[in-house]
């Protein structure tokens, strides 16, 4: 992720240590990464939501800052309650490591906004318990307010069941909050931005947030 | 003094889980298995011997971390 990051901004990411208490001055954007904190003991995420550090997450996210969380990363968010719902274990039981497509469903967001609207991009999944669950009132919700960002969808970017591989509900990758400024999804759009890995469609989603935070200075 | 706080999964949550095991008693042969739903169990030794103390304390813990309570539920049984 700070490989990515670097790539694409030019900047290095600052790493900071779960039992922080405060981020480093001027943050613009936090990540979350993937990963197995604490060994998905209890539930995934559940411990490193807890940490010392994600108080200071919460007032950066509160007060409007940036905060991307990937994979085990949204798992955390959701446990936290930065963001709905929760991400339970995928529905065939398997551990799902594949490229999938993803439509991105709007491009109004500092997240999105390196993509167009209805865009299809292949990104990487790596994940047992990526399975997006919320009450049907939340669903409603999300799906109303335009807080989908990413949706599972075939090569052709349209809804098809096969290519909702772990099952999430309405084939849900990535939700924003309420206020749009936290995003939770988890594919991994920093695995495909080198060229010599073949596909680079994760670029615009970091492109996009330099451009962002470039027309904010 | 000893405790347990039992989490499970609320109902109408998906639970492939205790479908699987489900599944798996019945290719062992054991029959009239209608459903399976799998949850967790914590068997906790407490410091404190004050009961009420004990509950209001257990279900602080399922409440911040034991229990996810948007998908699950959680029951504490004190002494015993």
């Amino acid at each position: 992720m700070a490989r990515a990051l670097r790539l694409v901004s030019g900047r290095e990411s600052v790493m900071v240590w779960h039992a922080e208490t405060a981020l480093p001055a001027g943050t613009d954007l936090v990540v979350v990464p993937g990963g197995f904190s604490y060994g998905d003991y209890l539930r995934c995420g559940a411990i490193a939501a807890r940490a010392p550090v994600m108080q200071a997450v919460r007032r950066f996210a509160g007060s409007g800052g940036l905060v991307l969380g990937v994979c085990n990363g949204f798992q955390i968010l959701c446990e936290a309650g930065l963001l709905p719902g929760v991400l339970m274990r995928n529905q065939a039981l398997k551990f799902i490591c594949r490229d999938v497509f993803l439509k991105v469903e709007r491009s109004d967001s500092p997240f999105t906004r390196g993509y167009n609207a209805g865009q299809v991009v292949r990104v990487p999944i790596a994940h047992g318990e990526g399975n997006y669950v919320a009450d049907s009132e939340t669903l409603v919700r999300l799906e109303g307010e335009g807080r989908v960002l990413f949706r599972y969808v075939s090569p052709e970017g349209a809804r098809d069941p096969a290519w909702n591989v772990n099952g999430a509900s309405n084939a849900i990758a990535g939700i924003v909050n309420e206020r749009g400024n936290v995003l939770g999804m988890m594919p991994h759009p920093e695995n495909h931005v080198e060229s010599q890995l073949g596909v680079t469609d994760g670029r615009g989603l970091f492109a996009g947030l330099v451009d962002h935070f470039k027309q904010a200075a | 003094m000893k405790a347990r706080v039992t989490v499970t999964l609320k109902s109408g949550i998906l639970d492939p889980q205790g479908k699987a095991i489900e599944g798996a008693l019945k290719s062992l042969g054991i029959e009239g298995v209608a459903s399976v739903r799998q949850g967790k169990v914590f068997d906790i030794e407490l410091a404190d011997g004050d009961r009420k103390r004990a509950e209001a304390l257990l279900r602080e813990a399922a409440d911040k971390l034991l229990a996810n309570t948007v998908i699950e539920n959680y029951r504490v049984e004190v002494g015993g």
